[in-house]
């Protein structure tokens, strides 16, 4: 099969003119920048007269634009982040490369090398621009355990970061370090949002995270022009405003009580809930079960193997022993419904501290006022009591 | 005239941060440093952790030949643990790591090492008609139309129309040592966003069996993958057509696309085979994807061709490894200079460089958070070359069949395999070679599956209770990039060492003791005679860098146990 023809939005047309070509009319253009001041403004927060400035702005905006120029570093990580960009399907890696976004600096995929490679680089980060960040920033020996170009990581990361628009952190590693940042942290490695502090920061989490959500991500910035709606960890509720858990297929199962108790037992091949092997998806906010992985392909839980909660904060320290179930909760048998609402309460409260529903705006004000985003919170409903900086290894 | 000083850095299109100093000296390089500049420290995490949830750990390491530190970890883990698997699960894993080096080869061909060969604004200036005749005269792929070659030259003039270039911003377009006629170049960026397509598709066998990709499951004592044709959750009917379409799709495209392609481009570069020579010693365990503990009967096993005889196999002894640190940002107990076995690793990081922004670092003795782990005191090769050579000098016959045919194709004699164009021809037939055993191993576990085979777990040793009070173990891998060694060992139950000896630390070692040069610096500065035309756009430099897939996070996450008490060493 050959790749779907590229829409192209090319320097020569307005964003007005790209989408008449998408078949879109001017009256529509002007309704979809009215959604979007909607959405901006968040319904209550703006009045009539304040939306339809807002649209106008919009209006003004995206006529001026060119193909969003996208600096998207590598730091301290495995590149895990990048290959899950690349399976991304429908909304290609190549799609929004090629035709979408200007992407001018990475080093997976960038042309050139050395000087060449760290001139488009300060050209890129001089302008206004779409920061994506995969990997953690080593802080330990003056930045020298991730050095890139002779600059260490952090310093590179404050340089692209000074015009960047927006900030989307992808992976586990850019969230808050990951493996990296696990027990006993060596280089002291930290999130993207512990080192850029005024300024809102999407955690697209997960180790990796599936590839649809990255590229999501990104066009949401360019298509809406404003970040996606996140939930307190700065995570987008597109993605992970619920539970593998509450979409599980093999949930009807755990709430009748018939559970794999050894790995390919009779059980397993009958497709039983994986919770009493290590499951950690009544802990995890992840779209694994909708989505799905590579294209809705399957996803681990579906292949038998338990999840091991690698879209939440330190899952390295806070969900391993992978294969010991979740501790502290009784196991479902009779009265199921109750005791998986209560493990889903309880994951909800501490995990996310009530997944709050802002405005894209409020959360933007929020977070700009706070030098610290909120962090972690010791997850209860996995026996934890107070938060650590790379939480207590079992 | 004085030598001149080249810093390289980042070298990007690889996986990691890797830099590389050069000297040169008339245009022609007369040293060079290889420095990894990235330290994670992986190891002394997994210190502690339950060893059944290693894989998981150590799986982190990479993301590119992801699956495979998988594999050598449980290997490790079940060594340790005496732990036998069924063979169901043997062909299921050797599935998913045998696609994953499928999948990553063509990914570094097209994605990370083609645009050192393809410039991608000549292919603007191509006739598609003739793009197409060219393609059809090496290749029977339906998608080689006029009408296809059309509309990518149009998608490129767009892209880059309006002076934005996204990826392709800063490209030594027009250097003038890009040789290929704007048709090749055209099918070349064809095929590149093709192969994004295919690799989409084919690597969701990982999916199937390990339920994603990258980082897919792994476990010790086999796979959780179970298998009910009666089922639908589980593997059934529906997910082993699947992954037999999948198998189908990733031959065709390597037989019909990335071996003509290889051929093709090579045949423009063939003084290439003479440039970035490397350490005439090569090494490797087996033969690439293959991941079960046995090699099967006639398979070439692990052996060495050591000092440039490549007809001659030396029997691999694992106790003749040592890592040394004389150029590595680490500190032994007993000094630099003597090397340590993986079973007496001691990774004790000490920064001594530059503070970072630095203009160099081969100024300094130490230049690198790369260990050099050295084979009976010799720098190795691992990689496609050196499993096809040995393949090649065991008399292997499909090995040698399809070596020789592309040798004879090219004009180029065996030993011409140690070289920029022979790394990247071998991996292309090794590719070849994998996607033709994907079929077999398919063929095996509908065989199995047939006669009711079906077990994909060992429960037996599962619980810690039934376990040695204290173990060790090692598990050989050979991945997409060469060798890999896990070394594990356990006491009551928990992880308090582990060492990973890396195809990409062999390779970008710096240094040793002796001050004995690794493969990346031997191939840029071995003889003297490497060139580099224009140090501002080191065109070169890249194409015999890339030719070794550097896989940098990999060399570098080293950091063992160190200060814990070990029972007893001994070798297995």
């Amino acid at each position: 099969m050959l790749p779907a023809p590229f829409d192209q939005w090319t320097k020569n047309e307005t964003f007005t003119e790209y989408l008449v070509r998408q078949g879109l009319s001017r009256r529509q253009f002007l309704k979809f920048c009215g959604k979007v001041a909607l959405l901006l403004g968040g319904g209550a927060l703006l009045s009539s007269r304040d939306k339809k400035a807002l649209a106008k702005d919009i209006a003004e905006r995206l006529n001026s634009a060119k193909r969003p120029t996208v600096v998207w570093l590598q730091l301290q990580e495995c590149t895990g982040c990048l290959e899950s960009a690349l399976r991304s399907g429908d909304r290609t890696l190549e799609d929004l490369v090629l035709s979408i976004i200007s992407l001018d600096y990475n080093e997976l995929l960038m042309a050139p090398s050395g000087e060449q490679a760290n001139a488009a680089l300060g050209k890129a980060v001089a302008e206004p621009h779409l920061l994506v960040v995969n990997g953690s920033i080593p802080t330990k020996e003056k930045g020298a355990y991730c050095v890139i170009g002779g600059e260490s990581a952090e310093e590179l990361l404050r340089k692209a970061s000074r015009n960047a628009s927006a900030v989307i952190a992808v992976g586990a590693c850019a969230h808050y370090g990951c493996i990296q940042a696990a027990a006993p942290n060596p280089t002291g490695a930290v999130g993207v949002s512990d080192i850029i502090t005024d300024r809102p920061v999407i955690n697209v989490s997960g180790c990796p995270p599936i590839g649809e959500v990255i590229t999501a991500t990104i066009l949401y910035y360019v298509i809406y022009g404003h970040p996606p709606q996140v939930d307190q960890d700065g995570r987008p509720l597109f993605a992970y405003g619920q539970r593998i858990h509450d979409k599980c297929p093999r949930r009807a199962h755990y709430d009748a009580g018939q559970y794999v108790l050894s790995f390919d037992d009779e059980n397993a091949r009958k497709g039983y809930c994986l919770y009493k092997v290590g499951c950690k998806g009544p802990a995890t906010f992840a779209p694994c079960a909708i989505m799905e992985w590579n294209q809705g392909c399957s996803f681990p839980i579906k292949s038998g193997h338990p999840c091991l909660g690698c879209t939440e904060r330190h899952f390295f320290d806070r969900m391993t022993p992978f294969y010991k179930r979740i501790p502290g909760l009784q196991v479902p048998g009779t009265g199921v419904e109750l005791t998986a609402n209560q493990i889903g309460g309880l994951a909800v409260a501490a995990s996310v501290a009530g997944v709050a529903v802002h405005s894209a705006i409020t959360v933007v004000r929020k977070q700009q006022t706070k030098k610290h985003p909120p962090t972690s919170v010791p997850l209860a409903v996995l026996g934890e009591k107070e938060p650590t900086d790379s939480g207590g290894k079992k | 005239m004085a030598p001149e000083r080249i810093v390289i850095d980042p070298i990007t299109r690889i996986e990691g941060h890797l830099r590389i100093e050069l000297e040169t000296e008339n245009g022609r390089i007369s040293k060079a440093w290889s420095c990894a500049t990235q330290f994670r420290g992986i190891e002394r995490i997994l210190q502690g952790h339950d060893p059944r949830d290693a894989w998981a750990i150590t799986q982190r390491i990479c993301g590119v030949c992801t699956g495979i530190h998988a594999i050598a970890s449980v290997r490790a883990v079940e060594d340790a643990l005496k732990y036998p698997i069924p063979k169901t699960a043997e062909l299921i894993r050797s599935l998913v790591t045998g696609m994953g080096t499928v999948q990553d080869h063509v990914i570094h061909f097209y994605h990370l090492h083609a645009l050192d060969w393809v410039d991608v604004t000549s292919a603007l200036k191509a006739d598609p008609e003739k793009t197409a005749r060219l393609a059809a005269s090496i290749s029977a792929w339906p998608n080689n139309s006029a009408t296809r070659f059309q509309e990518v030259r149009q998608k490129l003039a767009k892209s880059v129309e309006g002076g934005q270039l996204s990826i392709f911003t800063n490209g030594y377009w027009g250097h003038p040592d890009y040789r290929l006629p704007p048709e090749a170049n055209l099918m070349a960026v064809s095929h590149y966003l093709e192969a994004l397509e295919w690799q989409r598709d084919i690597i969701k066998l990982q999916t199937i069996f390990g339920g994603k990709n990258p980082h897919p499951n792994f476990l010790v004592g086999g796979m959780a993958c179970s298998i009910n044709l009666d089922n639908q959750i589980t593997i059934n009917e529906v997910s082993l057509a699947q992954i037999d379409g999948m198998i189908r799709r990733a031959r065709r495209f390597v037989e019909e696309v990335y071996y003509p392609d290889v051929v093709a481009i090579a045949g423009f570069y063939k003084d290439y085979a003479d440039i970035g020579v490397s350490s005439p010693s090569l090494m490797a365990v087996g033969q690439s994807g293959y991941s079960c503990a046995g090699v099967p009967s006639g398979e070439p096993a692990a052996g060495l061709l050591l000092d440039g005889d490549f007809d001659r196999v030396v029997p691999f002894d694992h106790l003749k490894i040592a890592e040394f640190i004389a150029s590595s940002w680490y500190t032994y107990p007993d000094g630099d200079k003597a090397g340590r076995h993986p079973w007496q690793g001691e990774t004790n990081p000490r920064y001594n460089g530059p503070t970072p922004p630095y203009k160099h670092l081969s100024d300094g003795q130490k230049y690198t958070w790369s260990k050099a782990p050295r084979y009976d005191g010799r720098p190795v090769q691992v990689g496609p070359n050196a499993r096809l050579m040995l393949a090649v000098a065991r008399k292997h016959e499909p090995t040698v069949a399809l070596v020789g045919k592309a040798l004879q194709t090219l004009g180029l004699q065996k030993a011409q395999l140690n070289s920029t164009l022979g790394r990247t021809l071998c991996r292309c037939l090794e590719t070849v070679q994998v996607s033709g055993h994907l079929e077999q191993w398919f063929a095996g576990l509908r065989e199995a599956i047939r006669q009711g085979d079906t077990r994909t777990f060992n429960p037996e040793r599962w619980e810690p209770g039934n376990w040695p009070k204290s173990a060790q173990g090692v598990g050989f891998a050979e991945a997409a990039r060469g060798t890999l060694s896990h070394w594990v060992q356990i006491e009551n139950g928990r992880i308090t060492r582990y060492e990973c000896i890396v195809p990409s630390t062999w390779n970008s070692s710096g240094r040793d003791q002796d001050g004995r040069t690794g493969p990346y610096e031997e191939s840029l500065a071995g003889n003297g005679r490497h060139p580099l035309q224009d140090p501002k756009r080191p065109l070169e430099v890249l194409r015999t860098i890339h030719s070794f897939d550097p896989c940098i996070s990999c060399a570098v996450h080293l950091f063992d146990a160190t200060g814990l008490p070990l029972k007893e060493v001994k070798a297995v």
